[in-house]
């Protein structure tokens, strides 16, 4: 039994971000750090192959420097990574990378009795879509926003949470899950496998490793497979600042209530 | 069935609607996106069309034509009580291709994020997610940039075309699909200008809903296609879905919505009962920045902000927020926005209407009485 495990390096969005003039995303002023719903499928992964003694390979499509991150989860226990490269790929939206990870997923081999994990979405784009467009690329059941993971044989009983409450709902393998923070909590590298990390299987799947395979295409992938195009990207503009009160006593706060009052506010 | 081309665009017409309901209850945002998607298809000049699964659902279709639907597709089976991803994708998939929408919108809900992904793929088509902004005429789009970006007015003026492929492309029939990515840092209008239909999840809370007309609900047509659905079709089986326990709060629907932030740490109960009191005064609900869910203080239905939700209400006090970026991405849109914060510097006073600079465990009492006073006092 083997889990893939998809991951991404993402930039920090949680601290400051800097935009260039042009309105594109300052990258290199930002941090890299693994996606954080990433890190709860890995997690997940992890718990089951300690049940099941399953093989964990975590997949990555992004740039050579992505190697670290997949170091790192080396370290938390994967046993395994692979790393989807290659300037064919750049510009692809989500239809288009999930043509290539589902590629690569396919090239890892997906049988009867494993599991591909996602994170639920990814905060740079905030999409949500690559994971099930994976699992249609792969022919495989999905169940995102997985909360609970139970398994019993090859029956998956997962708790699929919902805004207004959660879904029970079963699942043979192989299949696809999105996982949500809600499921576990990650947990961090070993020490003994930050040692073992550089030594453990890693590849690099390139254009060359994946092209005989039907879902790669010069029209399916990168820029020119993309169904979606930016039209145009912008920063919102500010609201202007308004009125600073003076104060922070009763009477302040009088003011206010007043003003409030006045305008028909309150 | 027809033959299906997803690149033949003339063959494509109408402005589609994935209507969710669950339990036979429709999904708010369902109406929210045929008010929005009655304003694109008056746009296009086409019509405007709900799509509607589930078993016994009938009676929930002519509402659809209140807020603007010209016809409800019906799909009905015992098989499409609960959500399947399955079952939802083979149906949707299989009415698109016969009848070829243009447009196809899907509310952003867990469903809905589950549905649309699945569906684009299936259909080969682009999806744009979580949108919170959709146009198709280009002025009206002009319009909506002047307001809401920093974008120079002859880069705005001259905006009609796209390099497509190498090719320039005329955008003026393509649905301008703007939505926020990096947290909120930046925004970005998408279009699919290749494929059909171009689909857009949009967030629940943003589109406006349309007032309700029982002429229109009266003269809405239901057509019920012919589709085919087996349990052999559905790889997934739903055991159960149970309601949470406890109600939930509709920051989304709320007036006002009083939500505290990392502020409240030196004491959370105190902080999160005052933030009560003040939206029982106020006649609202309590929300909260993405720390306090992170840290446990309030259940994830409580988030405002990019993560979390959208609000706009009438009045939002921010209490011991300080106004990260994606905290702002879900709330800067509200009519006035109150602010108490002990840092002056806090970028919550950058888009504040009313600011505080205090401390929310001393002023909130305070405004608390005072607002009651005022209130009495009309």
């Amino acid at each position: 039994m083997k889990i893939i495990v998809c991951v991404k390096q993402v930039p920090d969005t949680s601290g400051k971000v800097a935009v260039n003039p042009d309105g594109t995303l300052n990258r290199a002023s930002m941090a890299a750090i693994t996606n954080p719903d990433d890190l709860n499928a890995v997690e997940a992964a992890l718990a089951l192959k300690e049940q099941t003694g399953a093989e964990v390979v975590v997949v990555s499509m992004g740039p050579p420097p992505a190697e670290g991150m997949l170091r790192e989860i080396i370290a938390r226990g994967a046993d395994r990574a692979v790393l989807v490269s290659g300037r064919e790929f750049g510009g692809s939206d989500t239809y288009a990378t999930s043509q290539i990870l589902a590629s690569a997923i396919s090239k890892i081999g997906v049988e009867s009795e494993d599991i591909v994990m996602c994170g639920r979405q990814a905060i740079d784009g905030d999409t949500a879509q690559v994971g099930p467009q994976i699992a249609e690329k792969l022919g495989l059941p999905q169940v995102s926003y997985a909360a609970e993971i139970k398994k019993d044989g090859d029956t998956l009983t997962i708790k699929r949470m919902l805004e207004d409450g959660y879904m029970t709902i079963k699942v043979k393998t192989p299949c696809l899950i999105t996982c949500i923070k809600e499921l576990n909590t990650p947990r961090y590298m070993s020490v003994d496998g930050i040692f073992e990390c550089y030594s453990k299987p890693y590849e690099v799947f390139d254009y060359n490793t994946l092209k005989d395979d039907p879902l790669i295409d010069p029209t399916t992938i990168g820029l020119k497979g993309s169904p979606t195009n930016i039209l145009t990207s912008f920063t919102p503009p500010q609201k202007g600042a308004g009125m600073m009160l003076e104060g922070a006593d009763k009477e302040t706060c009088e003011k206010l209530a007043g003003i409030l009052a006045a305008k028909h506010i309150i | 069935m027809s033959t299906f081309n997803n690149t033949d665009l003339a063959a494509f017409k109408d402005v589609w609607v994935f209507c969710e309901q669950r339990q036979g209850v429709m999904m708010p945002t369902s109406y929210e996106l045929i008010s929005e998607g009655r304003k694109l298809a008056d746009e296009l000049g086409v019509e405007l069309c709900g799509l509607l699964l589930g078993d016994n659902v009938e009676g929930l279709a002519k509402e659809l034509g209140g807020y603007g639907a010209d016809k409800v597709i019906l799909c009905e089976s015992p098989l499409l009580k609960e959500y399947t991803t399955d079952g939802y994708t083979k149906v949707i998939c299989d009415v698109i291709e016969e009848y070829k929408p243009e447009i196809m919108l899907i509310g952003a809900t867990n469903i809905g994020r589950d549905l649309g992904p699945r569906c684009a793929a299936r259909l080969h088509t682009g999806l744009c997610a979580d949108c919170t902004h959709l146009d198709v005429d280009m002025d009206i789009y002009r319009d909506f940039l002047r307001s809401a970006s920093t974008l120079p007015e002859e880069k705005i003026a001259g905006l009609n075309s796209a390099m497509v492929l190498g090719q320039k492309h005329d955008v003026s029939r393509d649905l301008k699909m703007t939505r926020p990515a990096f947290g909120g840092h930046l925004m970005a209008s998408i279009i699919c200008p290749r494929f059909r239909p171009a689909m857009a999840t949009v967030r629940p809370g943003v589109m406006k809903k349309a007032p309700f007309d029982q002429a229109k609900a009266d003269a809405c047509q239901i057509v019920k296609p012919n589709f085919s659905l087996t349990e052999a079709d559905m790889s997934t089986q739903v055991v159960e879905v149970v309601k949470a326990a406890k109600k939930l709060v509709d920051l989304i629907g709320a007036d006002v919505v009083v939500s505290v932030g990392r502020g409240i740490s030196k004491d959370v109960q105190g902080g999160i009962k005052l933030a009560e009191e003040l939206a029982e005064v106020l006649g609202g609900v309590v929300g909260g920045s993405r720390a306090t869910i992170d840290s446990g203080w309030l259940s994830a239905d409580h988030q405002v902000g990019q993560t979390g939700k959208t609000v706009h209400p009438k009045i939002y006090v921010a209490l011991g927020i300080s106004g990260a970026i994606q905290h702002k991405a879900g709330m800067q849109d509200s009519e006035c926005i109150i602010a108490v914060n002990k840092n002056e510097t806090a970028p919550i006073f950058e888009i504040a209407d009313y600011g505080i600079c205090g401390d929310l465990f001393k002023v909130t009492p305070m405004l608390i009485d005072a607002i009651k006073a005022a209130k009495a006092a009309k």
